[in-house]
């Protein structure tokens, strides 16, 4: 089995117009800022991009925004400081956004990777984000019912790979991309290091079976 | 009519004031925006850790210019440093920790806290502006402990502590404790209670500024 290929360009081959994507990060870590550069000259549109945060200034996610290549944004926090191209475009009324807590968001994900058909979390209770949604109570408290967030694609930020796409990461730069390799149904990473021996299996973090390619792109901007 | 004759804390006088109440070994997260400055103030002797909702947990200071490491960041954004002791993690594992209970305390700020104890600090009525909730829903859904750091009033002088919100909720009935500029403030059963003015303020003139009563 190997999961590598030659670049950056091939790994992002199969997105076509229409398609729903996650990508890893939070903030500035753990974007995969190539990945997202190779999207934007591939030139699929009409995307679905899910992810914590839409962008800063003329970086990753945004970049995909000001070319008008997104059709809807489901985060938690799409205002960053300088996310000036999705403000654009959502003042404009030319992308829709899905508002979800973070934590809902993060666990929407595990559940579609996990196969589970959703949960009830308290997060959101008796707020604008839980209307229409179905609620229960249980021991006095009430929960709303959240659905699994598949995905089509996920783009994801990791340190290193082996050819078997085991994945490890560094600091603050692990955040979503572990949940999102789960959830999709083509998982791809980019990685600043491309191992030639076989990563160690306790410091594996996102096991290979949930990645289905790995490039090595040592760069961040 | 009463001449005003308010004494507003600074904000680091604030966050000082906040940190007082941040006892030894508690796990903390703190919300972006005035909050992150109470951990300079903890006073000294007590070890408090710190959690960051982006995959950390032990935060540490800012590092010196030209030492910063790119992927190492907090909830602000902001480069951070990992304490001695501290662990990397994945979202969903961070949001347990918030919404299990893990977390004993969460200081926030607001743009309204009602006395009911309800919170609104994610959305306006700006439509507009697009709304930005992040992890504040799945920290008062499960911190046990929730303080709220904001000044008193809003920069046109109308009141944040209200009978009843006007922006949509983050969460009903979660505020524990209101740390503002004039006062500290507990929610209680039967609305807020004072606990301290800040020096030089007179409980007339802070109930002035205040749509809810304040009770003594």
């Amino acid at each position: 089995m190997d999961k590598r290929v030659a670049d950056l360009e091939s790994a992002v081959a199969p997105i076509r117009d229409g398609a729903s994507v996650m990508i890893g990060g939070f903030g500035s870590s753990g974007i995969p800022f190539g990945l997202i550069d190779a999207l934007l000259a591939q030139g699929a549109t009409g995307l679905t991009v899910i992810s914590n945060n839409a962008g800063a200034e003329e970086t990753g996610i945004a970049k995909l925004l000001k070319a008008g290549r997104v059709a809807k944004v489901i985060c938690s926090y799409p205002r960053s400081p300088g996310s000036i191209w999705f403000e654009k475009r959502y003042e404009a009324g030319e992308v829709e956004l899905e508002v979800v807590p973070q934590g809902t968001l993060a666990e929407r994900i595990r559940a579609a990777g996990a196969g589970l058909g959703g949960f009830l979390t308290p997060t959101g209770y008796g707020t604008l984000l839980a209307e229409g949604k179905e609620t229960r109570m249980i021991d006095g408290r009430g929960y709303v019912f959240e659905a699994p967030l598949h995905a089509d694609f996920a783009l994801l930020r990791a340190d290193r790979a082996d050819k078997w796409g085991n994945l490890c990461f560094h600091a603050t730069a692990r955040n979503f991309n572990p949940v999102m390799a789960m959830a999709s149904r083509h998982a791809v990473a980019e990685v600043r290091h491309m191992s030639d021996t076989p990563l160690d299996p306790e410091n594996v973090v996102t096991p290979g079976i949930f990645v289905q390619s790995v490039v090595e792109y040592g760069v961040r901007p | 009519m009463t001449v005003m004759n308010l004494n507003p804390l600074t904000d680091a006088s604030l966050a000082a004031r906040v940190a007082q109440d941040i006892p030894d070994g508690s796990y903390v997260n703190l919300g972006i925006g005035k909050p992150t400055h109470v951990s300079a103030y903890v006073p000294e002797g007590r070890e408090v850790i710190y959690h960051s909702e982006n995959g950390i947990l032990g935060v540490g200071p800012n590092p010196p210019a030209g030492h910063e490491d790119f992927e190492l960041i907090d909830a602000s954004k902001r480069y951070v440093t990992a304490a001695p002791g501290a662990a990397y993690f994945e979202h969903s594992d961070s949001f347990a920790m918030m919404r299990g209970g893990h977390i004993n305390i969460a200081v926030l700020g607001a743009y309204q806290v009602a006395e009911n104890g309800d919170l609104a600090n994610w959305a306006t009525l700006d439509e507009k502006f697009p709304p930005a909730v992040g992890g504040a829903m799945d920290l008062v859904a499960g911190v046990p402990l929730i303080f709220v750091m904001m000044r008193h009033v809003n920069r046109d002088g109308t009141p944040k502590l209200l009978k009843r919100c006007t922006y949509p909720l983050t969460g009903l009935g979660v505020v524990n404790r209101v740390y503002t500029d004039l006062a500290v403030l507990d929610v209680t059963p039967d609305g807020f209670r004072l606990v301290e003015l800040a020096p030089g303020n007179r409980l007339e003139d802070v109930q002035a500024m205040t749509e809810a009563r304040i009770l003594t």
